[in-house]
Order: C-alpha cells, then sequence, then structure tokens
C-alpha cells in the first residue's frame, strides 16, 4: 500500500468539504419511512422478523426517529429525524478496526465498510456517536418472492458482519462510469442514492459538496442547517435544515 | 515486645514457647529435610480420591456441554444466539475477557513482584499464583474470540505476510489486545515453566511408568550442576523483571478498548492504572481462593501453606482494595466533573438504572466488605472468611466490567436507540470457561508440583533462628 487511508494529522481534514453530501430538510420530512424501505429494497438489507427488530437487531441503514415527551393529552412530539450513516470526515468507527474492514474512500470521501475483510468485533458501531451501524447476528431467511429482488449491484452480507448506510456508493459507481464515458463532469442531481430518490417531499436532496453551486452546498450555507454533534469533531457529511421556530413542536 | 516483658517471669518456658510458636506460624522457620518434603509433594501429587473424579468429571460434562457444544452452536448460528444487540455491541463476552485478564494478572503479579523484591513469604504458593495466570489467559482467550463476530477468520488479527497485501490496523487497540495477549500468554508460560525444571527433575527421580517418561521429556534433563542452576537462576531473575512491565502493558492495553473510544463512561484517561489495579483486586482475591482450596483438599499441604500465608494475601487484599477505591472515586469524579451531559446522564443510570442494585452490590463487596474484615488478624487468617470476602470481590469486580461494558453501552447520544441487554448464550459459555479454569487446574494439581519444593528449602536454609542473650531471632542470609 502506497498510502493509508488514515490521516495522521487531524488538521489535514479540518478544511476538507467533503466530496459527496447530503441536506435533510426536517421541516419538510413526513417520517413516512419510504426512504427506510426503499433504502433496504436497494442494498439488500435482510429482514430480521418480529422478535430480533424488536429486541433492537433490526438493520435498517437509515432510521426514522422520533420523539415523544410528557402525558397524554399534553403530548408533545419532536419532528422526524432521519439518522443514517454521516459518512463523516474524520470518522471515529475507521482507526479502531482492527482488520481495515472500515476505512476511508479517497476517491469520492465516504466511509467504506469492506464486507470481505470483516471479522466481526463490532468495535466501530461502539465507537460510531450516531449509532449508525449495523450488525448480521444471524443468517436471514429470504423467502421466495423476496428472493428475486435482490439488487446484483450490492453484496449479500452474511452472518457475523458490520453493516452500514454506503451513500448508495454502486449508483454513485454508475454515474461516475457514465459521466467519464460521456467526457463530463457528473451533473447535479444526476445521482441520488435510494432514500432521496424515494422520498416524496423532496426532503433528501443529495449532491457534491465540493461544487459550490449545487444545490446540496447552497442549501447547506442556509443557516438553517446545522450538523449532529459538530462538537465532536468528526465532520459529518450530512446537513439538517430546520427553522428556528418548530411549528409547536420540541426541539 | 510482648513476648520479651513475659521473659521477665516465666523466662525458661516462654522461651521455648515463643521459638516453638514461631516454628509453627512460619514455614521458612519449619525446615524438614529435602528428602521428605520431595515425598510429601509427590503424595500430594499421586493421592486421589474418588471425589477428585467425581469433580473433574462433573467439570468436564460441563467443559463439554457449556463450552464446545454451546459455543458451536454460537459459530453455526451467529451470535443472535448470544444476548448482543444495537447499540450494545459488546456484551458479557468482553465482561468475561477482561474479567480473566484481571484474574491471570494476578498470579504472575504475586509470583514476580514478591521474587523481585525477596518477600519470603511467597515460596511455597508461587506456582499455585503463576498457574492461575496460564490458565485464566486461556479463559480470556477463548472469551475474545466467542465475542467476534467470524471467529474462523479471527487470524486475520496476526501480522504477517499474507495474500490479502493487508497489516492488521496498528491504530486499534484491538490489534494491541491482541499482541499483548498473545505475548503475556507466551512469557507467563515461559515464567511458569523456568522455575518447574528442577520440579519436574525431582519428580522425574522419583516416579515410574507414564509419568516418569512426562517428567523426564518436560525436565529437559536437568541435573542439578551448578552450570545448569547459573543458567536457570540468571533466566529466572531476567523474567522477574521483564514480566512486570508486560504485566502493566496488558492490562492497560485492554483498557484502551474502552478508554480510546468516544463514549460517554468509556473515554477516561484513568482507565490504564484503574483496570490494573482492579485487575490486581480480582487476581489477589481469586489467589487467596486457589490456596485455601489446594490447602483444604490436597495432601500435605496444610504444612505448606499456612495461616501467615493468608494472612500476607489479606494484607495485600486489604491495600489493593483501598487503592482501588481511591481509583474508582477518581474515575467517577473526573467524569462527573466534566459536565458532559451524556456522561452525566450514564453516571445516573449505573445508580438509578435497572442495574443500579449491580453499581451498589459492587461497592459494597469491593469496598465495604474487604475494609470491615481484612483489617482483623485473626479473620484474615480464617480460611473460611477469606475465602469468603474473596468470592465476593471476586463477584463485585465482575460485576464492576457488568456495568463498564454492557450496562455503559445501554446509553448513548441517542435516546431514541437506548435497549436492555437480555444475556442469551452467554451463560452456559461462561459456566463453561469457569469449568474449564478449574478443570485445567484440577489436572495440573495431578500432573505438576503445585510447590516449588527447591524454592521452599532455599527459603529454609537462610532462615535460621538464634539467641541473642535470652531472646530468639530470627536471621536471614542473603542468598544472592
Amino acid at each position: 500500500m502506497a498510502k493509508h487511508n488514515i490521516p495522521e494529522v487531524k488538521a489535514d481534514l479540518e478544511n476538507t468539504t467533503g466530496i459527496w453530501g447530503m441536506a435533510i430538510d426536517q421541516d419538510l420530512c413526513t417520517g413516512c419511512q419510504a426512504c427506510v424501505a426503499a433504502c433496504a429494497m436497494e442494498n439488500n438489507i435482510a429482514f430480521v422478523g418480529e422478535t430480533d427488530a424488536g429486541y433492537g437487531r433490526s438493520l435498517h441503514w437509515l432510521r426514522i426517529e422520533h420523539a415523544f415527551e410528557g402525558e397524554f393529552p399534553e403530548v408533545q412530539t419532536s419532528g422526524f429525524q432521519p439518522v443514517l450513516c454521516q459518512q463523516c470526515g474524520n470518522a471515529p468507527c475507521e482507526p479502531v478496526c482492527p482488520v481495515f474492514a472500515s476505512v476511508h474512500s479517497q476517491a469520492q470521501d465516504l466511509n467504506l465498510q469492506v464486507y470481505n475483510r470483516c471479522v466481526g468485533t463490532r468495535y466501530c458501531a461502539n465507537n460510531c456517536p450516531y449509532v449508525a451501524r449495523v450488525f448480521n447476528m444471524r443468517d436471514y431467511d429470504r423467502p421466495e418472492p423476496l428472493s428475486n429482488q435482490l439488487n446484483p449491484d450490492v453484496t449479500v452480507r452474511r452472518r457475523g458482519i458490520m453493516e452500514k448506510c454506503t451513500f448508495c456508493i454502486q449508483r454513485i459507481h454508475k454515474v461516475e462510469d457514465q459521466a467519464k464515458s460521456e467526457g463530463r463532469e457528473v451533473l447535479d442531481g444526476e445521482m441520488q442514492p435510494a432514500c432521496a430518490q424515494a422520498c416524496p417531499a423532496d426532503a433528501i436532496i443529495f449532491g457534491r459538496l465540493d461544487d459550490p453551486e449545487s444545490r446540496v452546498s447552497k442549501l447547506a450555507k442556509t443557516g438553517r442547517g446545522s450538523q449532529l454533534f459538530e462538537d465532536l469533531g468528526t465532520l459529518p457529511r450530512v446537513t439538517y435544515l430546520k427553522e428556528e421556530k418548530d411549528y409547536g413542536r420540541l426541539g | 515486645m510482648a513476648v520479651l516483658a513475659n521473659s521477665a517471669t516465666h523466662a525458661h518456658t516462654s522461651e521455648q514457647d515463643h521459638e516453638a510458636h514461631l516454628r509453627e506460624e512460619h514455614l521458612m522457620l519449619d525446615p524438614r529435610p529435602r528428602g521428605e518434603m520431595n515425598a510429601m509433594v509427590m503424595e500430594s501429587m499421586q493421592t486421589t480420591s474418588w471425589k477428585f473424579w467425581v469433580a473433574a468429571g462433573i467439570m468436564a460434562i460441563l467443559v463439554a456441554v457449556c463450552l464446545f457444544y454451546y459455543w458451536g452452536y454460537m459459530i453455526a448460528n451467529g451470535l443472535g444466539v448470544a444476548g448482543v444487540n444495537r447499540p450494545i455491541y459488546w456484551g458479557i463476552f468482553l465482561v468475561n475477557t477482561v474479567f480473566w485478564i484481571g484474574i491471570s494478572h494476578a498470579g504472575t503479579f504475586v509470583s514476580a513482584l514478591l521474587r523481585v523484591f525477596k518477600a519470603e513469604f511467597r515460596r511455597p504458593f508461587t506456582r499455585a499464583a503463576e498457574l492461575m495466570t496460564t490458565f485464566g489467559l486461556v479463559q480470556a482467550g477463548l472469551s475474545i474470540f466467542m465475542h467476534m463476530g467470524r471467529v474462523w477468520l479471527s487470524y486475520w488479527l496476526a501480522p504477517y505476510p499474507n495474500q490479502r497485501g493487508l497489516w492488521p490496523n496498528f491504530h486499534s487497540p484491538l490489534a494491541w489486545d491482541f499482541l499483548a495477549i498473545n505475548t503475556y500468554l507466551l512469557s507467563s508460560t515461559m515464567y511458569l515453566f523456568l522455575p518447574l525444571i528442577p520440579d519436574l527433575a525431582m519428580a522425574r527421580d522419583r516416579s515410574t511408568g507414564w509419568r516418569k517418561t512426562l517428567y523426564r521429556i518436560l525436565a529437559l534433563g536437568f541435573r542439578g550442576t551448578e552450570g545448569e542452576w547459573t543458567h536457570l537462576r540468571f533466566a529466572m531473575n531476567l523474567f522477574a523483571f521483564a514480566i512486570l512491565p508486560v504485566m502493566f502493558s496488558v492490562h492497560t492495553i485492554v483498557s484502551w478498548d474502552f478508554a480510546a473510544a468516544m463514549r460517554p463512561g468509556w473515554s477516561s484517561t484513568i482507565f490504564g492504572p484503574y483496570f490494573v489495579i482492579g485487575a490486581l483486586q480480582s487476581g489477589l482475591s481469586a489467589v487467596a481462593m486457589v490456596l485455601i482450596v489446594v490447602r483444604a483438599t490436597m495432601k500435605n499441604m496444610k504444612y505448606f501453606i499456612r495461616p501467615e500465608h493468608l494472612d500476607g494475601l489479606g494484607k495485600l487484599m486489604l491495600i489493593i482494595s483501598m487503592s482501588w477505591a481511591y481509583f474508582f472515586f477518581n474515575d467517577y469524579m473526573v467524569q462527573w466533573y466534566n459536565g458532559d451531559k451524556w456522561t452525566d446522564a450514564l453516571l445516573h443510570f449505573h445508580e438509578e438504572g435497572p442495574l443500579g442494585w449491580m453499581w451498589y452490590a459492587m461497592l459494597i463487596f469491593n469496598v465495604a466488605v474487604p475494609w470491615l474484615t481484612l483489617w482483623n488478624k485473626n479473620w484474615r487468617r480464617n480460611p473460611t472468611l477469606l475465602f469468603t470476602v474473596g468470592l465476593l470481590v471476586n463477584i463485585a469486580m465482575w460485576f464492576e466490567r457488568y456495568i463498564i461494558v454492557p450496562t455503559s453501552l445501554s446509553i448513548n447520544r441517542f435516546p431514541f436507540t437506548y435497549q436492555f441487554y437480555k444475556p442469551g448464550v452467554e451463560i452456559p459459555l461462561t459456566i463453561g470457561t469457569i469449568s474449564f479454569f478449574i478443570l485445567l487446574y484440577m489436572l495440573a494439581s495431578r500432573l505438576i508440583p503445585l510447590v516449588p519444593v527447591w524454592e521452599v528449602q532455599e527459603g529454609q536454609m537462610a532462615h535460621s533462628l538464634r539467641k541473642f542473650g535470652k531472646e530468639t531471632v530470627v536471621t536471614v542470609s542473603d542468598l544472592e
């Protein structure tokens, strides 16, 4: 390996904007879970069944957080917050993996999970402040009709392997290859992950952060934007958009 | 001294009483001929009652069912049969790993540290303690492999030139863990083996049949010449000094698994020494427990292991318990003081959450029980009481690791994902590792001279009782 993927000095990262990024408009999100379903379809995510899901073992790469507070009828609810892997520029999951299964991609500036390398120590998941990683506790069944809908571009994971949101890297590759063969740059909006494509409210916006003219870059700079746990220094590539006023809901 | 005051009135009798008392009290002042001690150790090793075989049989069945069957079942079905979930990705397997490494710590600590500082009371039980190190590390290794999702690929953690073109990631504490535990296992096994050579040679010369063959191979042709002793002493001294930093490094590296992570409750700079002291806390208690069982069950052991040894270990346990309390308080203080709201939530969860009873039990068994009992000399010397205290301290230290691993993992920065942890096959596998430790120790007690006879004899030769006027005085000659 000529170059290793873990920068030695944190400051090297501080000024990078990232390459691919996402903006999630919480004021538009209706909590319909279409993104969760689309993500599961696109990425061959196994269905763990009722018991395991109830015990906190569902494999969703994306979850819609929705909190309640107070006693009925004085219930206040928070907005809907889709939480997925934040594709940190300075990711806590990467240095702790003993076998380089969790590595940084320099071409896309994403956190990759190399399934074939994973030995299942689950340290990355413990060190993820966003609780974005999920673990294949068993080999889950795919009964007859479901087995026909697997996406051929995505690896089917077996038991004992960590997985997480990849920003639909198989789609990114497809779009990049297409643009390269046509001798042009990737157009803004050309690449859409499954969750953004499925969102009926257009609350998930995806694009290039290194292009200041892209829709996601402009939205991220509007002043409505914030990032999850910025103080941890993880440099997340997902920006959450939210107005100050909260339409009668919890903050 | 009180003896001196008494001697004025009953000069003659009390002097003799005093001398007899000293000889009864201290193994080093109660010498027996080498041949007799050899015979005693050989007899203790070869006298086996039916009770031993019943106990060994039960342990073997428990190992077969609880360890091998359930582990195979878990490998075949995945970690779903265990209790781990999101966000509690590490459960009892990691608790057991840290616990067994802690147990394995004290063996080397007692042996190497007391050897380096020439503490004479160590002599009869260094071997018994070193065996604990090796067998405890076996359980720690098994537990960490159980915990892995794809254990059949665990060799990927080893740094060797391979077709995958990948080295392990040396940024990861887990890669260092793997190396540290391996180093410790190898060096502690060598450290166990070196002082064993003269005793194996002794056993070789006094046995027949398969035992003779076994000891002949293991004794490496040791005959006891001056040259052999010089080399052996040099090697043992070297290892006693070298293994101490290895011992400290192992448990600090284990603590990095937690301290290096950016989690509330884990990210604590005091974890290194806190874990080392915690390891000694459980390990010393385990040494005391093992010695009490050995003394009660094996023949002739009442001569070698005396209340003075329990007394010495009891004092050490008390000091370590006080140090543990200090480090616990320090860790708690620093975490509370940083004012992070997630850490605050976690500390409240420890005390007021559903497992709050465990937190209080940890403090009572680890601090209150030793402090209230071990200050008393007669209580320290009472085997039943010391065994109970040792057991409670070990339970408390297991609780401590349980609080650090699954309980702390229940709380993270996303209340939406909070979960509780219900152990699954972890329970039989924990029983399996405990049984495996006991089984290995039982088998070793039949195959290895548990008391280093040469070391006891060496000490006895160096000690003598002399009279200065009317006062009996213990003198120790410097051996090296």
